[in-house]
């Protein structure tokens, strides 16, 4: 019964955040891209530019504990909410959107792995964005096969000696908080490693920024350890922690993942709502080029995708946020929500023609920034793996 | 320091808007908005709270069906609570009808010292609310302020002119509009955003306020379409146009 896919998430979802609360933030957040971002978005991308001031209104609002609990400062709310904070500010500049990316990353790292201690020391520091959370799986020659991770953490006493590069941190530089993983004898261990943000800082080095087709704005690092001592307190959830870092990034990197769908639906939007515009808009042959049909269907195309880029990673962030899990459907909401986020730029820019090949619109700065979603939080080629693997333990028939 | 502000809670402009058979604006369709034009009220008057380092600001606005969507907006950014009259009797109320509900709602307010309000609203653009409120609290009334500020009981306020500002100052109790750009209005924090929804409302009726047999005071008898734009007169430049245009100009008296 392979064809009756609604059966595998049967599920009955309860998201906890006040539908009417989460219309009223995500309002909030629009109305803020609209009138603070967008102005400045087209020059800041350009100039390969951090939004300082953008991100310390971003910080003013509160993005940076959406996700925490109450307890700890936060505001504790849903997933469903967070998505929809992520597709309206990557609608205006999806760079934005990876400034909090691998932050709430990190603390849902700590929320659900963490010691109390740690919990109650880091978490008031983070939701005020005081203090900046990144995430650093990544190595030059380790992405998504883990197998692979060679940065040694090795016990001294009470402390461990870290030791290797890793590769394309997000935030790197800006971050007082690492949720790295490094390899210990008991297999790969998360440590939270404390930093103040700079270039350098005890036996770490920062790169700078690494040049990108897109997603520009933020940094983007290579990051060296070089015997860096951190406290063995800093190993995610104490002692218990050790050999357990890679089962809770991974769980973790699947917030991720809807996050990266979340960000490619808001690329997919301004694309496409800035198209439909475009075309009734837009004179040749006597009509608007909407009324050819030509266009008119890639318009019908185009807000397919979107809609169904949306559902599906609505669906990934209810099953997440109900079940603790939703490994296949976060892989199925990014695999297809980044596609449809490069087509829909693409077409954008077909659309647009000649003008959209300028740097004045916006339209561009989506085509280049589309193809962060197929690549980032494992590539598209990894998520159907990880899909094809999770359909298959599910189908499994009995021989 | 407490502080009144009057709020109105008008159909959102971006959509198009629609007349009732009565000629008075649809104001049952989609979700009211907090009218722009007061967000710089609530700004200014959380500035002066949180300067005089004690008091609240009250949010006062009159609207159909218990409307509360513009009202969450204010008290998101930080009002401490609402008052919302909210009564059939009251549909279509003219300016000064408006007017001695809200006098009557600062009365029940308690304890204040400053009202705040727009120069106008956005939808119904009679511009005398303000004034007519001071007068009937028998409070002096200060307009179109660019600038206010309180010290020693007394507020002083740069009213904005054509040509520049007066400096005006009044003794408190006092009625004060603000124009846009007083102050920039704050983005309502996502904790201000969860906070509105659990901050005190306190709706009532015309009634309630001992306003017993008050009626709109007015019928509109028909609204006509705003003339199209003429044709404007064209130019052509020979050389001497800029003669033509600072004549033109001078017309006008805006040179």
């Amino acid at each position: 019964m392979v064809s009756n896919l609604s059966g595998m998430t049967a599920k009955s979802f309860s998201p906890t955040t006040d539908p009417e609360i989460r219309a009223e933030l995500t309002a909030s957040v629009r109305k803020w891209v609209e009138r603070e971002v967008l102005p400045v978005a087209l020059a800041l991308e350009h100039a390969d530019e951090y939004p300082e001031a953008l991100v310390e209104q971003m910080k003013e609002m509160g993005l940076f504990g959406i996700t925490v609990p109450e307890e700890y400062g936060g505001l504790g709310l849903d997933l469903l909410s967070y998505i929809a904070v992520i597709e309206e500010l990557a609608a205006g500049w999806m760079s934005l959107s990876g400034v909090i990316n691998t932050h709430h990353i990190a603390a849902g790292l700590l929320v659900t792995h963490g010691t109390d201690e740690q919990r109650s020391s880091l978490l008031p520091r983070m939701v005020t964005g005081e203090m900046r959370g990144c995430l650093s799986l990544s190595e030059p020659d380790a992405g998504s096969d883990t197998r692979n991770i060679s940065c040694r953490a090795v016990r001294d006493g009470d402390e461990y000696v870290i030791t290797g590069t890793k590769a394309w941190v997000t935030n790197g530089e800006r971050a007082g908080l690492v949720a790295l993983a490094a390899r210990t004898e008991e297999g790969i261990t998360c440590f939270m490693v404390e930093k103040d943000p700079g270039v350098a800082y005890g036996g770490i080095t920062v790169s700078k920024n690494i040049g990108k087709l897109g997603y520009r704005g933020l940094e983007t690092v290579e990051m060296l350890y070089d015997a860096h001592r951190v406290p063995a307190s800093a190993v995610l959830g104490g002692d218990a922690g050790v050999g357990k870092g890679l089962a809770a990034i991974l769980s973790g990197l699947e917030v991720g993942r809807i996050n990266i769908a979340a960000r490619a639906v808001g690329v997919a939007r301004a694309a496409f709502e800035a198209s439909i515009k475009y075309a009734q808009q837009r004179h040749t042959f006597g009509q608007p080029i909407a009324a050819h049909q030509a266009i008119a269907h890639k318009l019908a195309d185009m807000g397919t995708q979107l809609q169904a880029a949306r559902l599906l990673t609505e669906h990934a962030a209810r099953l997440r946020a109900e079940t603790g899990r939703a490994e296949v459907e976060a892989g199925m909401a990014k695999l297809f929500a980044s596609e449809a986020a490069l087509d829909i730029a693409t077409e954008a820019m077909r659309i647009h023609g000649g003008v959209g090949y300028t740097t004045d619109l916006p339209i561009e700065r989506y085509f280049r920034d589309a193809p962060l979603m197929i690549i980032g939080e494992g590539t598209n080629e990894i998520q159907r793996t990880v899909i094809a693997r999770g359909l298959l333990k599910r189908y499994a028939i009995e021989e | 320091m407490n502080v009144v502000v009057c709020v109105k809670q008008i159909p959102d402009p971006a959509v198009p808007g629609e007349l009732t058979s009565d000629n008075r604006l649809k104001r049952d369709g989609a979700k009211a908005i907090l009218d722009e034009s007061d967000s710089y009220g609530v700004e200014m008057a959380l500035q002066l709270v949180d300067k005089a380092g004690s008091g609240e600001v009250i949010l006062v606005s009159m609207a159909p069906n218990g409307e509360v969507s513009g009202l969450r907006q204010a008290l998101a950014m930080g009002a401490a609570r609402a008052i919302l009259i909210s009564d059939d009797a009251l549909a279509g109320a003219d300016a000064l009808t408006t007017s001695k509900v809200i006098a009557k709602a600062v009365e029940r307010a308690g304890g204040v010292d400053l009202v705040l309000a727009a120069t106008e609203s956005s939808d119904g653009y009679t511009g005398t609310v303000p004034a007519q409120v001071a007068e009937l609290l028998g409070w002096p009334s200060l307009t179109f302020a660019k600038h206010v500020e309180i010290a020693d009981g007394k507020v002083t306020i740069q009213r904005q002119t054509e040509n520049g500002y007066d400096v005006v100052a009044a003794s408190l109790p006092a009625v004060v509009s603000v124009t846009a750009g007083v102050v920039e209005p704050r983005y309502p924090s996502f904790k201000g955003i969860m906070a509105a929804k659990s901050k005190p409302l306190d709706q009532v009726t015309a009634a309630d306020l001992g306003l017993n047999s008050i009626s709109a005071g007015q019928s509109i008898v028909s609204v006509d379409a705003a003339p199209a734009r003429q044709a404007g007169e064209k130019v052509e430049d020979d050389g001497t146009a800029f003669e033509r245009i600072v004549t033109y100009l001078e017309e006008l008296k805006v040179i």
